[in-house]
């Protein structure tokens, strides 16, 4: 057989991830065409200004909070966690799947992630922002909140470090402050390839104070690369170690449906379940808007409902394990708690959950089902329905029923607990929408490494 | 105005690789090869050597680790002992956390940090940013840069040379700034 009739693995991977007759310079002129446009779409201003309007209900509610403190919150006893450990918890699962596709999918070299990994890290990075919130502003007394840092001070006072709360503010602060690093060091590049075809001096000024003077040189590639599979591999194990810490919150504690040890493996899964539902929604929603469906292909959303249909398996996996754990214990405080879950009076929180954690990604099985567009689009906003459910049950079905009958009680969320939530969505649309608007969506770089052109001895001249 | 050196452009990932082999068997030094992405095997082509940045990255983690270990062990050790629900003030298993996140977030600073200062950025101005053409290699253009400060450099040769092993767009580029 002629050499020409034979395609390399890398070639049959390149028509799959860029399909079309794509080159080096199409990918620069489609990916940074975006930022680049001279007219902002009438869709993006509809939009900004739907999440401006939601950031102004979050900075308001947040002002009355601060003012009036945390009793405008349905919390009391013996709910005393509700809204915002719920919506920290939802918040920061979801940043987890950015630094997955960007971390653990660069350690085991599919290129495919080459193509969403700007797109997810920006999620991260905003939605770990509005994850930050709230530990921030449940303390009540917001102006001392810097009180979480060990600092010296006059009253010879120190956080608890023994504590898994303060644990959780080192390992999501440091989080936050790594996935910034990692973002930044990826965007490097790109932002040069920005400033070199800035139109205006303005954005030339801008774009090239930013790529810090990048040639593109090999010597500043030898470097850059190994900083950034150093940042992938430390990467790894922290965002395995970041919701492992947060379901300490709850496992180190001694109430019955949270004292598990299978708590950090499920938190991890549900984490990464719910982050590829988001990636998932907003890429359907700007493949489309910017027509980018030869970057973000149909092959992209396929291998992402590949790994939500697994993490929704570890997590429907988990909710059967934890009731075998509670019959099997014996201990009836234990048993109770998981009953109360499936049959108490928020039975439809936990059923909710089971339909959107467990019954959905069963779809995704079935290729038919993976490579739908819309079936999809809705499917990955049931995921995340489901997982802010998943933390409802175990935060305030959990609680609302403890030891002592007498101290049972239900729990009413108040207005002020969802203007804060929808705020932060407020929060995290204005951030998303103006990346969208000013930096590359996707990585200018790495896409063009899928094109078997980028390696030297491809077309076997070696 | 002194010469900084002479680029060249090639067309495609192996014709820079395989110029890349023939300027550092013609024993030139100070010279670059600039794409828009990482070329594999171009480190070896150019005959560099490993960098030692990882030493840096791992000299910072361990730095961050022992910060970490030591501050908790101080302020509950000797900074102010105090009894929080019968935890043993030396509670080293429960260091452990914060520990690890202080190694995560040292070495990361030192990666990104110790990138730029081995890249020796942010440097705004370079010599070779005053060619127009050069600007398309963060695009799709693959160049490479022979600097005058070579000891094997001289003008004419040295553009011989690279017009003799296939480059184009042959540039002589002016330091401005010196």
């Amino acid at each position: 057989m002629s050499e020409a009739a034979i395609k390399s693995r890398a070639q049959q991977n390149a028509e799959e991830l860029l399909p079309g007759n794509q080159n080096f310079t199409t990918i620069t002129d489609d990916i940074s065409g975006v930022p680049e446009a001279k007219n902002t779409p009438i869709w993006w201003w509809l939009a900004f200004g739907l999440a401006l309007s939601l950031l102004s209900v979050f900075v308001g509610s947040l002002g009355y909070l601060i003012y009036e403190g945390t009793g405008i919150w349905g919390i009391n006893s013996p709910v005393g966690w509700g809204w915002a450990i719920i919506n920290f918890v939802w918040w920061v699962g979801i940043g987890h799947a950015g630094t997955l596709i960007s971390a653990i999918l660069h350690l085991f070299r599919q290129n495919w992630r080459n193509a969403i990994n700007r797109f997810a890290e920006t999620m991260t990075l905003f939605a770990v922002i509005c994850a930050l919130v709230f530990p921030g502003i449940h303390v009540g007394r917001i102006w001392v909140a810097y009180w979480f840092l060990p600092l010296p001070n006059q009253m010879a006072m120190w956080p608890n470090m023994r504590s898994p709360l303060i644990w959780d503010f080192f390992a999501v602060f440091t989080y936050f402050t790594v996935s910034l690093l990692f973002w930044y060091t990826g965007l490097i590049p790109d932002l040069a390839t920005l400033r070199d075809r800035a139109k205006t001096k303005l954005k030339k000024k801008i774009y090239g104070f930013f790529a810090l003077g990048w040639r593109g040189g090999n010597r500043q590639w030898q470097h850059y690369e190994l900083a950034y599979l150093v940042l992938a591999g430390i990467s790894t194990p922290l965002v395995l170690s970041v919701h492992s810490v947060v379901s300490s919150d709850f496992a180190t504690s001694v109430i019955p449906g949270w004292h598990t040890t299978i708590f950090p493996p499920y938190f991890v899964a549900g984490a990464i379940y719910s982050g590829f539902g988001m990636v998932v929604t907003l890429t359907v929603i700007a493949r489309k808007i910017y027509k980018l469906e030869h970057i973000f292909t149909i092959d992209h959303l396929d291998k992402m409902a590949q790994i939500m249909l697994l993490t929704g398996c570890i997590v429907g996996y988990s909710y059967a394990m934890e009731f075998f754990i509670a019959w099997y214990s014996g201990n009836p405080f234990e048993q109770y708690a998981f009953i109360n879950r499936a049959l108490g009076p928020y039975w439809w929180g936990y059923w909710a959950m089971i339909f959107c954690n467990v019954v959905v990604p069963q779809f995704y099985w079935f290729e038919k089902f993976r490579r739908h567009v819309p079936f999809l689009f809705i499917t990955s906003i049931l995921v995340n329905i489901g997982m802010w459910f998943e933390r409802f049950v175990i935060v305030v079905i959990t609680l609302h029923r403890d030891f002592l009958p007498g101290a049972w009680s239900m729990y009413h969320p108040t207005i002020w607990d969802v203007a804060i939530y929808l705020g932060t969505f407020g929060l995290f649309f204005t951030g998303f929408l103006l990346f969208l608007r000013f930096l590359p969506m996707a990585s200018i770089a790495e896409v063009k490494l899928v094109l078997p052109e980028s390696d030297p001895h491809h077309g076997g001249d070696h | 105005m002194k010469t900084y050196g002479i680029i060249a452009r090639f067309d495609t990932t192996s014709d820079l690789l395989h110029a890349a082999e023939k300027i550092r068997d013609a024993g030139f030094k100070d010279f670059d090869c600039h794409s828009p992405f990482p070329v594999h095997g171009l480190d070896d082509a150019m005959g560099l050597k490993r960098t030692t940045l990882g030493y840096l990255i791992g000299a910072m983690g361990m730095t961050g680790a022992l910060f970490g270990f030591g501050l908790q062990t101080w302020i509950h050790l000797i900074e102010y002992p105090m009894n929080i629900s019968g935890k043993p003030f030396f509670a080293y298993p429960a260091y452990a956390i914060i520990t690890f996140e202080l190694m995560v977030l040292f070495s990361a600073f030192g990666a990104v940090f110790g990138m730029m200062y081995y890249n020796r950025i942010p440097r705004l101005h370079h010599p070779v940013f005053y060619s127009e053409k050069f600007s398309a290699v963060t695009s799709d253009a693959f160049y490479v840069s022979i600097e005058s400060s070579d000891s094997k450099y001289d003008d004419n040769q040295t553009k011989d040379f690279l017009k003799k092993i296939g480059g184009k767009d042959i540039e002589l580029l002016q330091d401005e700034n010196e």
